[in-house]
């Protein structure tokens, strides 16, 4: 177990050093986020109304933009071969990167949230709720992401298909996450999205250490 | 590297599963297959777009447009019966390392997105006259444009690999987790639809359907069945020779490397 | 032709655009499959062998 830590401590310390990116992934998200009313018009009510779709879009895409780096490093220094060959299974290797780069991608979005929420004009409670259901989602949504890193890692400029394979993989989360938080008329539905979403989390975790490891496997010659 | 890889063993050596799935046996034993695939294609193809038009009532209720039924419920089929053949061939690839399994996966790809490319066309022109829109955001419509972003991500991961060997094996992965996904994406679909507006099912067959309407949709199901199998015989033949000629191309310019040296 | 009174042009339309895209799949995958017919004797007329082919 210890070697599982001392993975995650690695990884979290690379990408928070100079010429790691987890603030590049954050500043993107906030100002994706910020960058849609222009496109949308200051209405405050519909601003209001399509805040949570916004917000969870501008995470989507932020996530995408970071997962190249989930084992592009490794694969180019190295450590992949060591990775593959080491005592501890690929799949717990899998996970400990997978806990890092959700800590340092995801949480820092998470935490820029109220920001994204004035700014789109959402209300406290609103706000609470768009928070947990993004720090319910997002682990899937990495999950999700760690299988398409996984699958274009060998290829030399392949993070460009990486998102064109996840985002389909990722449309379920993306319904339940913001069903999560409607209001309105299918506000009773709201309750059991969220439900279907941690299911779906519990799922995506359960089975993308085994897929991810599968993929990095075969991309081993 | 698979040990099969250019040896082409007297076939008395393999069982018979192994034999016909040889690459090299492969290709004299469906170059015989091809022309009667065809003729039987056109065959079914011509009879059911004869009696598609000439042949068949209009439906009680949809009015002639019932006709494009005759299209798209095939194509809808076909894309998503030529994905399960990729499954299927990505299990043979991960299992086995099977070197035709690689080439049945990569020559299937192209035909199920064309195929459900065609489902989606003939899906939104029958759906305008009957239904009023182009486009619905239904468990049905969405999931097969979904189908065909899933294929084309495919596709695209085929052409950006340069070692094919390594490619067969990564994207059967991503084949099977996208078969695990499909339903859930249907599911997640139709959970939202239900969400946004009222249970209204259109339901294409109504009672059971006369022989007269069966009739065509039965010709053209099979006749597109023996197209998807004679194209994919062909896309398999042209990739095992894509691969010898790699093979060759680059064993021609380790030769005239070694001459220049 | 038995009487296709309305919504013609969308079933001929739905005939016209499955007969070409079909066809130019099927147009694309035989001319793909001639182009490696061609190159692989190209390559065999120079003369280059498979390993196989050159141990026998």
């Amino acid at each position: 177990m210890r070697a599982f830590w001392a993975l995650v401590q690695r990884d979290i310390k690379l990408a928070t050093r100079i010429g790691g990116d987890a603030m590049t992934v954050l500043l993107f998200y906030v100002m994706v986020g910020a960058i849609m009313p222009f496109a949308i018009g200051p209405d405050k009510v519909l601003l209001a109304k399509l805040g949570p779709a916004i917000i969870w879009i501008s995470a989507l895409l932020s996530l995408l933009l970071a997962l190249d780096r989930l084992f592009r490093t490794d694969h180019e220094d190295g450590s992949l071969i060591a990775m593959r060959q080491a005592r501890l299974p690929l799949e717990m290797i899998v996970v400990a990167k997978l806990l890092a780069h959700w800590l340092t991608n995801a949480v820092p979005l998470i935490v820029a949230t109220p920001l994204l929420a004035i700014l789109l004009n959402l209300d406290a409670g609103q706000t609470l709720k768009v928070i947990l259901t993004l720090l319910i989602g997002t682990p899937a949504l990495v999950c999700f992401g760690a299988i398409g890193a996984a699958v274009t890692v060998t290829i030399k400029r392949g993070g460009l298909i990486a998102p064109i394979l996840i985002l389909p993989l990722s449309i379920p989360t993306l319904i339940f996450g913001v069903s999560a938080l409607s209001t309105g008329a299918i506000e009773t539905a709201a309750s059991s999205a969220l439900l279907f979403l941690a299911g779906f989390t519990l799922l995506a975790l359960v089975f993308t250490p085994f897929a991810t490891a599968l993929a990095l496997k075969m991309g081993a010659e | 590297m698979s040990k099969n890889a250019s040896i082409d063993p007297t076939p008395q050596d393999l069982g018979f599963f192994s034999r016909i799935a040889h690459p090299g046996h492969f290709l004299i034993w469906s170059k015989r297959w091809l022309v009667p695939l065809t003729i039987i294609t056109v065959a079914l193809l011509l009879f059911g777009t004869y009696l598609a038009f000439f042949n068949s009532p209009a439906d009680y209720q949809q009015g002639d447009t019932v006709r494009i039924m005759y299209v798209h419920v095939p194509n809808a089929w076909l894309s998503q019966f030529c994905y399960a053949v990729m499954v299927v061939a990505s299990i043979g690839s991960l299992v086995w390392r099977h070197p035709l399994a690689d080439v049945s996966a990569k020559a299937a790809a192209p035909l199920g997105a064309t195929f459900t490319a065609v489902a989606l066309a003939t899906g939104a022109l029958w759906g305008a006259p009957t239904w009023g829109t182009f486009w619905e955001w239904d468990g049905r419509m969405t999931s097969t444009l979904v189908m065909l972003f899933i294929y084309l991500g495919i596709i695209a991961l085929w052409r950006t690999f340069e070692d094919q060997a390594r490619a067969g094996r990564i994207i059967a992965v991503i084949t099977l987790v996208g078969a695990i996904n499909i339903p859930i994406i249907k599911f997640s679909v139709e959970w939202w639809n239900t969400l946004h507006q009222p249970a209204s099912v259109f339901r294409v067959d109504g009672p059971t359907m006369p022989m007269s309407i069966l009739l065509p949709l039965f010709v053209m199901f099979f006749g597109f069945s023996f197209l998807f199998l004679l194209l994919h015989f062909i896309s398999m033949r042209a990739e095992i020779l894509r691969r010898r000629v790699r093979a060759l191309e680059r064993r021609n310019a380790q030769r005239l490397r070694e001459q220049q040296a | 032709m038995i009487d296709i009174s309305q919504h013609f042009e969308y079933i001929a339309g739905s005939y016209i655009l499955t007969m070409a895209l079909v066809g130019a799949l099927v147009i694309l995958v035989n001319r793909d499959y001639h182009t490696q017919e061609k190159r692989l004797a190209e390559l065999e007329a120079k003369g280059v062998r498979r390993r196989s082919e050159e141990k026998k």
